[in-house]
């Protein structure tokens, strides 16, 4: 998500680099770091020594005299291993040895840890996490180990570039001295900053590329990390919220009196989303919550039925839409093509569902508020914060915690969870610190999901069995509209993240045509884990699949014949065919299929295996997945983010669907949102393409590849084309 | 007030009998490693011990488990923990099980359960034994092959 905001307003790397080099051996560059963190208030210019003893020469790394470096990261971790990536990046640059190297969350600070992809704003979104940061916090690391080498050198009365950082260790070989970082922080705290560092040549690298352990593995794997939801501070209250039923309603009038008999119940307030039951504990304003009695105002509110909205955009669908992409003559390319083909496609709305429910502490006072979630938009949680609360900015603090997942739903451009927290706190006066939390049902039936749309797809063949023309139109809600994300992202009506994946049409087809009708619903709809590729992606390469066969092709074979001038896509494509064995016999009831797709500037393609039994129920047996993700920092974290964006995207196209029966959501929990389970999981093999481009994301592009897959493997077990989402609306007994 | 076992030690609790055994551990006891996901007995991030065996914490009335042994994923991250929670957790470390880490808990609690019971599991026991744990990270390439490991070392 938000990985398009544009070219120029990546304050970017040309800024950034001053000299603008980016990689190769022993590059001098210009250092432009944010010097330190928003709370080491020691003076530019120089290196930092923090109130505890500890050494921060920048906003990223502290080092005591333990030896321990702790390294603040300004992206949130939520499973996707940002904190072991941006640690490994900056250790890299440091030398220090794995062992001695934690992450701590950045304090939220829209200058000083702000996305270089988006602007001065701090968040985690569009896997560009390790994207945005490498370049940054190589300069950290070598920053930080040019003071530490310097301070070395002072110390020891030796020319600094006789000595020598490796693994933690700093060394002087003609003198024999050595020390650990350490004993270097007081020196080095007092030196200037460099006005330059080297950085290393890729050769070099010893963390980058290797496998490392995660840093969050031990206290994950004892219940011991800290989540939200896990905070308490003293006199805490809990909250839970009742929502309105519809989206769009409002609250008319309230009795609470049975609701503030409750035992434990505190006090009930109206809040502007709903009526909060605020308690001594979860289970009491759950309690307190089921006494309520509320009168919605329903003027207002969705209450159309996702079937009828569905018919809509169906009707919508026959006249054109807006032109996103034109490529030669779309018209004439489908006029003068010996054999069309269409098919239409249909998307569902989809829940994100991460494991850990939607939460946030606030604690305000008269003077200051402090909010502890797991922040994913730190700039916008932040004003949100600011704004509600009436504090001045200095008065207000966010930190970021660890996220039991979000898959973007914790990425709300109103802040929603942090907005509901805060006017609960100021409504009871600021008396307790509050913590609000979601249950399952107030998360699945909440809004904010993956838009439904609806696809229509032509597609001409010449008389050669060439793709002459394309003609892709996509209807259904915008993400961006109404949010402040709109100005960057929402070119000429046209919402890029309806269109992407569709948009960036890889294939070379001499006409082609993409375009878009934006629909007007009222259900809150959000990114979801790749955005526009979660329904683009298999539109495209499910129905390629068809003329590939209409062509008397081979998909394989038919795909890359159009990829001349995409090597990346080509290359990933053949790849997994051929680690599948793309080509072998199956025995009945089996079939393989397989999709290439790039968001994020990633680019994957993903063959499935599948059986389908004589009941119509479908195994996937196996996916093998090929990445090019650009140079891999960490391997096993990109393995394992294939391994959970296949699992997620299999899960959602095989059960899942959101819908609204008169503008109620019928699903609450997960026995009807139905989540993958271990015994649906395949076996993944992944594969990571050497590279040394630039590093690209992984916690997306692993998803969109494997739903189209997996249709193309069911069709070719059974004959069966699956074009509306999820697979459960299928009966497939007897194919 | 009700009185169980908790990782070893006696405790008595006020919360009222029809709260969840959940709350009470995360709420009153302070121990916030068990997790609250779908509290429908779904997801299974609340799974905790009660005299060895697996149960849903989040559909346990505290009164329902009076004099019971309760045990969390604090108690079998205690030293002295079984052979089996060592086994599982050491082999989740080795192969970077966790992602978010959310659902962990309650992963490990039924893995540590399951081989307990059966210390070499096939591919089917333990589809069994996990399908009630949700992931929504879908980690369950590496909850399978860590279990398998996990069983290994407890042969040797
Ligand atoms: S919280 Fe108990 S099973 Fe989900
Ligand atoms: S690790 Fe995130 S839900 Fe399992």
């Amino acid at each position: 998500m938000l990985h398009r905001i544009t070219e120029a307003a990546r304050p970017s790397r040309r800024q950034f680099l001053k000299t603008g080099a980016v990689a190769g051996a022993g590059l001098v560059i210009g250092l432009h770091l944010p010097l330190r963190a928003a709370k080491s208030g020691a003076s530019s210019g120089a290196a930092a020594a923090t109130a505890g003893g500890d050494f921060a020469p920048n906003a990223f790394v502290r080092i005591a005299v333990d030896d321990s470096v702790t390294i603040l990261a300004k992206h949130i971790e939520f499973g996707q291993g940002s904190h072991t990536g941006l640690a490994t990046i900056l250790a890299e640059e440091l030398d220090a040895a794995w062992e001695q190297v934690r992450a701590e969350a950045a304090p939220a600070n829209a200058e000083i840890y702000n996305n270089l992809h988006w602007g001065p704003s701090q968040g985690t979104g569009g896997s560009s996490s390790i994207a945005n940061s490498y370049e940054q916090l190589r300069q950290a690391g070598a920053m930080a180990r040019a003071l530490l080498v310097e301070a070395a050198a002072k110390t020891w009365g030796v020319p600094a570039a006789e000595i020598t950082v490796e693994k933690g260790q700093v060394r002087h070989a003609a003198s024999g001295k050595s020390s650990g970082f350490g004993a270097l922080v007081e020196t080095a705290a007092g030196l200037p900053t460099p006005a330059e560092v080297k950085l290393k040549d890729p050769k070099d690298f010893t963390l980058i590329g290797s496998r490392v352990p995660r840093l969050d593995s031990p206290d994950k794997t004892r219940g011991k990390a800290m989540f939200t939801i896990d905070i308490t501070l003293p006199g805490m209250l809990t909250a839970v919220v009742a929502r309105p039923p519809l989206f769009g309603a409002k609250v008319k009038s309230v009795n609470a009196e049975a609701a503030k008999a409750v035992k434990g119940v505190t006090d009930v307030v109206e809040i502007p989303r709903g009526v909060a039951v605020v308690a001594e504990g979860f289970w009491a304003a759950n309690k307190g919550r089921e006494a309520l009695e509320i009168a919605w105002d329903e003027s207002g509110a969705e209450t159309r039925g996702s079937d009828e909205i569905m018919a809509q955009y169906k009707e919508l669908a026959k006249k054109p839409g807006q032109v996103a992409r034109q490529d030669g003559d779309p018209a004439a390319g489908l006029a003068g093509a010996a054999k069309v083909l269409e098919a239409t496609y249909e998307y569902p709305f989809l829940a994100h569902a991460p494991m850990e429910p939607l939460d946030c502490v606030v604690e305000l006072k008269p003077d200051s508020c402090e909010v502890w979630t797991g922040s994913q938009l730190q700039t916008g949680d932040f004003a949100t914060a600011v704004a509600i609360s009436g504090l001045k900015p200095e008065q207000v603090q966010v930190h970021t915690l660890l996220a039991g997942g979000s898959f973007g739903r914790r990425a709300t451009p109103d802040s929603d969870m942090v907005a509901e927290a805060v006017s609960i706190a100021k409504a009871i006066g600021g008396k307790a610190p509050v913590k609000v939390i979601w249950t399952r049902e107030d998360d699945i039936q909440g809004g904010r999901y993956r838009p439904m749309y609806y696809h229509t797809i032509r597609a001409g063949l010449d008389a050669d069995n060439k793709l002459v023309g394309w003609e892709h139109r996509i209807v259904g809600q915008s993400i961006l509209k109404g949010t402040p994300f709109e100005e960057f992202l929402v070119k000429n009506g046209i919402d890029q993240t309806s269109v992407e994946g569709a948009n960036n049409l890889p294939y070379a087809i001499p006409n082609v045509l993409i375009d878009l009708h934006t629909t007007d619903v009222e259900v809150p709809v959000l990114w979801w884990r790749a955005v526009g590729s979660t329904h683009t992606a298999y539109t495209v390469e499910a129905f390629l699949d068809e003329v590939a066969e209409a062509a008397g092709k081979d998909p394989v074979e038919f795909r890359l014949e159009m990829l001349k001038d995409h090597p990346r896509h080509a290359a990933v494509l053949k790849l997994a065919a051929e680690k599948a064995g793309w080509g072998k016999t199956l025995p009945e009831g089996k079939g393989i299929g397989i999709a290439v797709h790039e968001s994020f500037n990633s680019f994957v393609a993903e063959a499935a295996e599948v059986t389908v039994d004589g009941d119509g129920g479908i195994k996937v047996d196996k996916v093998v997945c090929a990445v090019d993700c650009g140079r891999p920092v960490n391997p096993d974290v990109i393995k394992a983010q294939m391994e959970g964006g296949i699992g997620y995207g299999l899960g959602a196209i095989l059960h899942d669907e959101i819908t609204l029966e008169g503008g109620r959501v019928a699903q609450s929990n997960f026995h009807d949102y139905i989540p993958l389970r271990i015994e649906e999981m395949p076996e993944v093999e992944v594969h990571i393409v050497d590279s040394g481009e630039a590093p690209t994301g992984v916690g997306e592009p692993g998803t969109p590849p494997v739903g189209p897959a997996v249709a193309n493997a069911v069709y070719n077990a059974t004959g069966r084309r699956i074009r509306s989402l999820p697979f459960s609306r299928h009966d497939l007994t007897g194919t | 007030m009700v009185q169980f076992v908790l990782n070893g030690e006696t405790r008595d609790v006020q919360a009222e009998a029809d709260t969840p055994l959940l709350w009470v551990i995360r709420e009153e006891l302070g121990l916030t490693g068990t997790k609250f996901g779908c509290g429908m007995a779904l997801c299974g991030a609340c799974t905790v011990h009660l005299d060895g065996s697996p149960i849903r914490s989040c559909v346990t009335a505290v009164g329902d488990v009076e004099g019971a042994s309760i045990t969390t994923i604090e108690g079998v991250s205690a030293e002295g923990a079984s052979k089996a929670a060592q086994a599982v957790q050491a082999a989740w470390e080795s192969l970077d099980v966790v992602q978010c880490g959310y659902c962990q808990s309650g992963q490990i609690m039924s893995a540590v359960a399951l081989l307990e019971e059966n210390p070499k599991p096939s591919d089917e026991d333990i589809d069994a034994a996990m399908s009630g744990n949700v992931c929504r990270c879908a980690t369950y390439v590496r909850i399978r092959a860590a279990i398998h490991q996990a069983a290994k070392t407890m042969e040797g």
